[in-house]
């Protein structure tokens, strides 16, 4: 199963009472919002709607296709904007 | 198809630009240039105080007077309950947007906007201004971040409590947000340091200053169809939030995309165009509205003015093994500061073990704040690299040296958690090194400075088209807002996969009823998303051509292949045919299929991130504390630059609004929490005596997940000048200048206190 990192500067935490890391069973960024908002109601639209997936260094947003394999690097960050 | 390691003949070449001629001849049409039959001109009351309750709005006299036609106040908006979106450049609350755009209940700052009018003339639309009757409650206020953080600061809002702190505090906070970003372990990496250096560092908030104050018209017809013409950084932007705030539907606005005189993102909000609908709607007639440079000043978002706290510790080769910072960032009235991308860029730069970021969003009496190019990164660069520079003085090392040693390469994993891909900062720092102007002595009484930057750069949503005329020319049309050249860079890319000329090509920006939807121009996006879909848009018409040229042919279509902007038969086997042009299969193409043309929408991921190095020589008046900018070369990362010119240009406005951001610009409050500077004379953006010619020197490390390699490149030259040119200062005077702006009188305060 892929693990997941909450980045520590995501106010997701409030929703999993400090817990960072997770075994998500999921295969898309799809999959893995169900499963958190499932495990931790609230956190699936939090992450949704206010973060980004970055996997193996690379920045989804936006994107529920991004693919989720275990083993890789799997980060939630705050979203990117710009000016 | 990527065409990174392919021949080109387009990208890479400096085509005339294609908004050159309209921009010097005066023909391009800007919002304020626009016009309507019988229009009338909007004009909005703004609040003189900073902090008020607003007890009565009796519009009456100014309703009776001859010549107004509508005036409204926040009655005439829904009160949108809070919600949290991330639609624009960042995270969004429509609420706190309503109530930016027109106060109700409360005036958060001085030049909040109260109510708005529409009259026949400019002069009546002021008269009727000052017939509004506004009865206030004045409240104590709070300008500065700090001041604003004090368990005994006046409170903007009583149900602001501060997120990402536990437990959840019980007590309204002007704290909207404390965000952390941890690393290892920063206090046994101090512990085990052999050299520290602390610093305290202020920046001040500056406005993106854009030369074209915010303005539209809008035209509100009796069947509620409306048509809204701005200058904006994404006329979808423009629909979504207008339909948002006053309860339409999106199909019922169209928005047209005039020309724009700059944004920096700070036209990635709305202001007025709300407000014009509903007074074209309680009037029945046209409504143009335009901003006086003083309204730009007092009622729309500059950047946070932050303050930063940074701690570095080193091991005596270089080795940074600790890294700490605080920050806390000015949102302005509403919460929404970059203070998730401003503890994130700080240390992006550096492969460092053990990091420890703590950022603040802070709101105060201030207008909101609006992006401004790499929001949040300039101002945590400017504590981080001005840190850096003490870091090398007491380790006795050159500050390139300091930083090659701990510079982030591919395989780096950052403090905000990612590894970073496909990234050229160790490039950036060869190209420094290499560099005459780096190798070059000093002049005497000069000092010299260097410092890096980084910024995400994103992709997102996009849509373009590309039509084939009948004559065999092209049309380009997507909709994205032209800020930084995007029409060139689009025009070349499809010019480059059709195999033609980039004067071949005429590249529009479409409205909202004309294309598919696409995101803001913004985040420095748009060359490699809006890029991304116009090039897939084009491979899609050389496609069809190739099949309408086996039409033509009677042969199979794999027999066909497109080369220089033509169709060949694929071989011998393929058939003795003349080459088919884009003229010839457009002559027939109703024989062959009909209209050729493709639209293509993404949600283009694989942004490259950026990096840069500056380096800035300075001279130092010591009678005056003018600091002159005697030499300037940024060096950037660029992936592949598709118009180098353009590119170029990006770069030296960037380095240019830094150049203002460090040495002069900033909002002058007094003690009434009335801005006191709020115009050019006394704002002093950088004018042209005051900046050399900038060197843009690129360096081409392409990103893989574009078909042509480009990264986005207009906002990492914002990031670094400030510490670069408080590093030159440093260099020339032996002062750290830890405040912005470093203005004459500061250089002159800290030269005299330094006896």
């Amino acid at each position: 199963m892929p693990k997941v990192v909450l980045s520590s500067g995501s106010a997701g935490q409030s929703f999993t009472g400090g817990q960072t890391e997770f075994e998500v069973e999921a295969t898309t960024f799809r999959r893995l919002i169900l499963e958190l908002e499932k495990r931790f109601p609230g956190l699936g639209r939090q992450v949704e709607e206010s973060m980004a997936i970055a996997i193996d260094g690379e920045i989804f947003q936006d994107a529920y296709a991004a693919e989720l394999k275990p083993g890789s690097e799997i980060y939630l960050i705050p979203k990117i904007g710009g000016g | 198809m990527n065409y990174i390691d392919s021949s080109l003949k387009v990208v890479g070449t400096r085509p005339i630009r294609p908004d050159g001629v309209d921009k010097v001849t005066g023909r391009a049409v800007f919002a304020a240039d626009t016009r309507a039959s019988g229009m009338l001109w909007g004009k909005i009351k703004r609040s003189p105080h900073a902090h008020a309750r607003i007890v009565s709005i009796d519009t009456s006299k100014a309703e009776a007077l001859p010549g107004v036609r509508a005036v409204v106040t926040s009655a005439d908006f829904p009160d949108i309950a809070s919600e949290e979106a991330f639609v624009g450049e960042g995270p969004m609350n429509f609420r706190d947007l309503s109530l930016n755009v027109m106060a109700r209940g409360k005036a958060l700052y001085e030049g909040h906007a109260i109510a708005a009018v529409a009259a026949s003339t400019q002069a009546i639309a002021d008269a009727a201004l000052e017939l509004i009757d506004v009865q206030y409650e004045v409240l104590p206020h709070v300008i500065e971040v700090e001041a604003a953080m004090a368990p005994d600061a006046p409170i903007l809002h009583d149900d602001l409590f501060t997120a990402g702190v536990t437990p959840a505090p019980t007590k309204p906070s002007n704290i909207a947000k404390v965000v952390t970003f941890k690393k290892g372990d920063a206090d046994a990496g101090f512990a085990e340091a052999d050299v520290i250096v602390e610093g305290r560092y202020t920046t001040q908030p500056v406005h993106q200053a854009y030369i074209e104050p915010h303005a539209c018209l809008v035209t509100y017809a009796p069947d509620g169809q409306i048509t809204i013409h701005a200058s904006s950084q994404g006329h979808f932007m423009i629909r979504a939030y207008t339909a948002k705030l006053l309860g339409l539907e999106m199909s019922n606005i169209r928005v047209n995309p005039a020309e724009i005189g700059g944004g920096f993102g700070g036209k990635t909000l709305i202001y007025l165009e709300p407000v014009a609908v509903a007074l074209s709607r309680k009037s029945g007639r046209s409504v143009k509205m335009q901003m006086t440079r003083e309204e730009v000043f007092r009622g729309s978002g500059p950047t946070s003015g932050a303050t930063i706290e940074v701690k570095l510790g080193a091991k005596k080769d270089g080795t940074i093994v600790a890294a700490k910072q605080v920050l806390k960032f000015q949102a302005g009235a509403f919460p929404g500061s970059p203070i998730g991308p401003g503890c994130m860029c700080g240390f992006a730069m550096y492969d460092l073990p053990n990091v420890d970021v703590v950022g603040y969003d802070v709101v105060s009496n201030r207008p909101k704040v609006a992006a401004y190019r790499a929001p949040g990164a300039p101002i945590t660069s400017f504590g981080v690299e001005s840190a850096m520079d003490e870091l090398a003085i007491k380790l006795g090392m050159d500050p390139l040296t300091l930083r090659e040693k701990n510079a982030a390469t591919n395989g780096t994993k950052t403090h905000y958690g990612p590894t970073h891909v496909n990234i050229g900062f160790t490039a950036v720092l060869a190209a420094v090194k290499s560099h005459p102007h780096w190798k070059s002595p000093l002049k005497e009484g000069h000092g010299r400075g260097l410092a890096t930057g980084f910024w995400f750069n994103i992709g997102g949503e996009s849509t373009a088209t590309v039509h084939v005329n009948e004559d065999g020319s092209i049309v380009a049309a997507t909709g994205s807002p032209d800020i930084g050249g995007s029409r060139a860079s689009i025009g070349m890319m499809v010019a480059e996969v059709l195999g033609v000329s980039a004067q071949h090509v005429r590249t529009v920006v479409a409205d909202t009823a004309s294309i598919g939807y696409t995101f803001v121009t913004g985040g420095s996006r748009v060359t490699f998303a809006t890029g991304m879909a116009a090039t897939q848009a084009a491979e899609k018409v050389v496609d069809e051509l190739k099949r309408r040229a086996a039409a033509t042919w009677d042969i199979p279509v794999e027999a066909v292949e497109w080369k220089d902007g033509m169709a060949y038969p694929a071989g011998s086997n393929a058939g003795a045919f003349e080459p088919l042009d884009l003229a010839s299969l457009a002559l027939k193409q109703a024989r062959t299929g009909g209209p050729i043309n493709a639209e293509v929408s993404v949600n283009a991921q694989g942004a490259g991130a950026g990096f840069g190095a500056h380096i800035c020589d300075v001279s130092v008046d010591k009678e005056t504390g003018h600091v002159k900018i005697e030499r300037y070369t940024a060096i950037q990362d660029v992936g592949k630059a598709i118009h180098p010119s353009y590119v170029e240009g990006q770069i030296q406005g960037g380095a240019a609004q830094g150049i203002g951001w460090a040495l002069n610009e900033e909002y002058i409050y007094n003690a009434k929490g009335q801005m006191e500077n709020a115009g050019f004379l006394d704002y002093r953006v950088p004018v042209a005596s005051d900046v050399p010619m900038i060197e843009a020197v690129l360096v081409e490390v392409p990103n893989p997940r574009h078909p042509f390699g480009a990264r986005g490149v207009g906002e990492v030259p914002i990031v670094p000048p400030m510490a670069a040119i408080a590093n030159a200062i440093r260099s020339a005077t032996g002062l750290r200048m830890p405040d912005l702006p470093m203005s004459p009188p500061k250089v002159r305060a800290a030269i005299d206190a330094a006896g």
